[in-house]
């Protein structure tokens, strides 16, 4: 006699909830895994935690004083923030910059930009289960906090560029200090290679985890290195550079297979191009002022919208203004990298194992005040 | 009164032979629980433990005070006789095949004509203490640790076992001073590769980085002791570190030589002194590679023992028999 087995595909189903606070998910993120065993069938995301109302809060007070919200939507990156904000304004007012606080700009932002990489190589290989890594990275990070420190007087959210230049110049200690730290860096980045990037626990857990292609990345908005990391050589600073990106040589680095050792690979040589970068506008540095003298006390903008785009550390930055004439913005919209890089998860992740899934998250390098703003 | 005065001494040895298994359980978590933070700082350019005590030596008193008066959470869903149950299920077998360890000539509890089989199936207890854990926490993360661990625990205890087995071979005995006193050669140089397949199996049946699948913090949070606290959760290191201890002695055992070294100037404790060295060395270098390599995922670590690891002990094994035995 055959008994018939009722085979309920949710008896098998569980759902198991990563976060809001989880190792992995670098803050408060949540993300509701449907799995089956060790596999995840489908991931997906629940934001909202450390929503701030930033692009609200734009909205009521002048423009100007919206710099110090922009360092605190994307910690890491904020003096990358405060550039793109900074360039809005000036776009909007038709302000002219003068080349030294230019130069001082693309110096700072690209420090910001390594410490920024180097933090995520510490964390990503703490999610892969390696301990020490972090702690040589911040050794190194360190250095840069210090150094930023000195002449922006903060040591994560800055609040250094102003409308017309950035409040304070630069004397010899800093230079000397970047200097020596390049020359650290570029001492240790071989030690990197030789403990870490070149173990076969760390390809073989980052080889063929997720599928990047161009096309996939088009259709998410996919920004960044993880976009390099697919194939495509899409980098703001060169593909429309702004400020003075164009004036130095330094090349973006891409990578073809699209999967988590990609972006691995694209995030961690860009550290040394960024090295390049700060090397070359220390070289050249002009002298000068550092603040445009003719920024009226109230800014007020032409009417109209505005959009300016940099290239974060974690992808394209856009911030779009709307201003009806006066020293208040209408509307302020900032497009975060992150926010669209994570919509992508659920695809990709899907039929992962769990600890791919951390992996792919940590390739994102994802930093949450940014998605929630 | 006889017959008592007979049984007096044996009594007296079984006293002092479990007061001894329990110095050594005790002594080596402390041992083991500085070692491990120092040589972590280390690793990582930091000092370690610094403020208790000279270099912070007593920094592990006053995390077990910190432990002993912690409340035991227990949560509302779980199963809790179970749950308060687990941690001892890990912890008191651990007593038990330190009895049959030879650590020097005289000091051994107890010769076991099967001394390594006694060994190994009290070890794999904790395997059951490790699933109850997980089952009755009544939570995911840690279910997800018990499931793995028992996976992994099954598997690497066959090339593990397999691997002495070529030695047990070469020796004709499963007593471990038997096996001590037929080096004459220390048998990493006659078996490199049962060395080389035990020292992986040791580090996976331990539950250690880099195969500390059962409690990767970085998925699982913390794994199978996710939902312990205070004491419980500190017979489960103790119980990790006593683990550690004997797979150390078993490897100084199989193929250090155990007690055999140069003869230092206290004679009388050159035995002891040599193993404790020895087995010292094998923690160390868990504790190294714990804190230099990432982790495996879970399929990679099945690979390694289904398709490198088991074949390999195999052929090891067959070649042995056919040198040996021919």
């Amino acid at each position: 006699m055959n008994v018939d087995v009722i085979e309920d595909e949710r008896q098998h189903q569980f759902v198991l909830n990563m976060g809001p606070q989880h190792p992995s998910t670098h803050g408060v993120l949540r993300v509701l895994l449907k799995m089956e065993g060790e596999y995840v069938l489908d991931p997906q995301p629940v934001l909202g935690y450390v929503h701030r109302c930033h692009e609200k809060i734009g909205e009521y007070k002048p423009a100007r004083a919206f710099m110090p919200n922009t360092a605190r939507m994307d910690y890491l990156g904020a003096l990358i923030y405060n550039q793109g904000y900074a360039m809005l304004l000036e776009r909007a007012a038709g302000i002219e910059v003068p080349r030294r606080a230019e130069y001082i700009r693309v110096i700072t932002s690209e420090l910001n930009r390594i410490q920024s990489h180097l933090l995520w190589y510490g964390a990503y290989l703490l999610d892969l289960g390696a301990f020490t890594p972090i702690m040589y990275a911040f050794d190194d990070r360190e250095h840069i906090l210090d150094t930023l420190e000195d002449i922006c007087g903060s040591r994560l959210t800055y609040c250094y560029c102003r409308v017309g230049g950035v409040c304070k110049d630069i004397d010899d200690k800093f230079i000397e200090r970047t200097r020596a730290f390049i020359e650290r860096l570029r001492g240790r980045l071989p030690m990197y290679e030789k403990l870490v990037n070149g173990n076969i626990i760390v390809q073989k857990r980052m080889k063929s985890v997720g599928n990047y292609t161009p096309e996939l990345c088009a259709r998410y908005g996919v920004t960044g290195p993880l976009l390099r990391a697919a194939g495509v050589e899409y980098d703001l600073r060169k593909a429309e550079p702004y400020s003075v990106y164009s004036e130095f040589d330094f090349e973006v680095p891409t990578e073809q297979q699209g999967d988590a050792w990609a972006a691995f690979n694209v995030r961690y040589r860009e550290i040394e191009q960024s090295l390049r970068i700060v090397e070359q506008a220390l070289d050249k540095l002009p002298e000068g002022e550092v603040m445009e003298a003719k920024v009226p006390k109230k800014l007020r903008l032409p009417q109209g919208d505005y959009n300016c785009s940099v290239e974060a550390p974690r992808g394209e930055l856009s911030y779009y203004l709307v201003s009806d004439g006066s020293d208040i913005p209408y509307r302020i919209k900032v497009r975060t990298p992150s926010y669209s890089n994570l919509s992508v998860v659920p695809e990709v992740c899907k039929g992962m194992m769990i600890a791919d899934v951390v992996t792919s998250m940590g390739a994102l390098d994802l930093v949450i005040p940014e998605i929630d703003r | 009164m006889q017959t008592l005065n007979s049984y007096a001494p044996e009594i007296i040895r079984i006293v002092m032979a479990v007061v001894g298994g329990a110095v050594v359980v005790f002594g080596n978590a402390l041992v083991m629980g500085y070692m491990e933070r120092k040589l972590a700082g280390h690793f990582q350019r930091r000092t370690g433990p610094m403020e208790v005590g000279f270099h912070g030596l007593l920094q592990l008193v006053i995390d077990g005070i910190k432990l002993m008066s912690k409340q035991l959470v227990i949560p509302a869903k779980a199963d809790k006789p179970l749950f308060m149950l687990a941690p001892i299920i890990s912890f008191a077998p651990v007593f038990l095949p330190l009895l049959v360890i030879p650590f020097s000539d005289r000091i051994q509890g107890f010769d076991l004509d099967v001394g390594l089989l006694f060994v190994l199936a009290i070890a794999s207890i904790n395997v059951l203490a490790v699933l109850v854990a997980g089952w009755a926490s009544n939570n995911k993360y840690s279910m997800f640790g018990a499931f793995r661990a028992v996976a992994q625990n099954v598997a690497y205890e066959i090339p593990m076992l397999l691997s002495l087995l070529a030695i047990v071979f070469m020796t004709n005995t499963f007593s471990l001073r038997g096996i001590v006193e037929a080096q004459t050669v220390w048998f990493i140089v006659l078996q490199p590769v049962a060395f080389i397949i035990y020292l992986i199996c040791m580090v996976a049946e331990t539950n250690r980085a880099p195969f500390d699948l059962a409690e990767a913090e970085s998925e699982l949070t913390a794994g199978f002791h996710t939902e312990y606290s205070g004491m419980s959760f500190s017979l489960f290191m103790m119980a990790e570190y006593t683990n550690m201890f004997i797979v150390s002695c078993i490897a100084t055992v199989f193929f250090l030589g155990g007690t055999s070294g140069i003869p230092l100037p206290y004679f009388e404790y050159t035995g002891i002194i040599w193993f404790l060295l020895k087995v010292y060395l094998f923690m160390f270098f868990l504790v190294w590679i714990r804190w230099t390599y990432p982790r495996t995922r879970f399929d990679q670590l099945m690979n390694l023992c289904w398709k490198y690891l088991l074949p390999i002990s195999l052929v090891n094994l067959l070649i042995t028999v056919v040198v040996v035995k021919l």
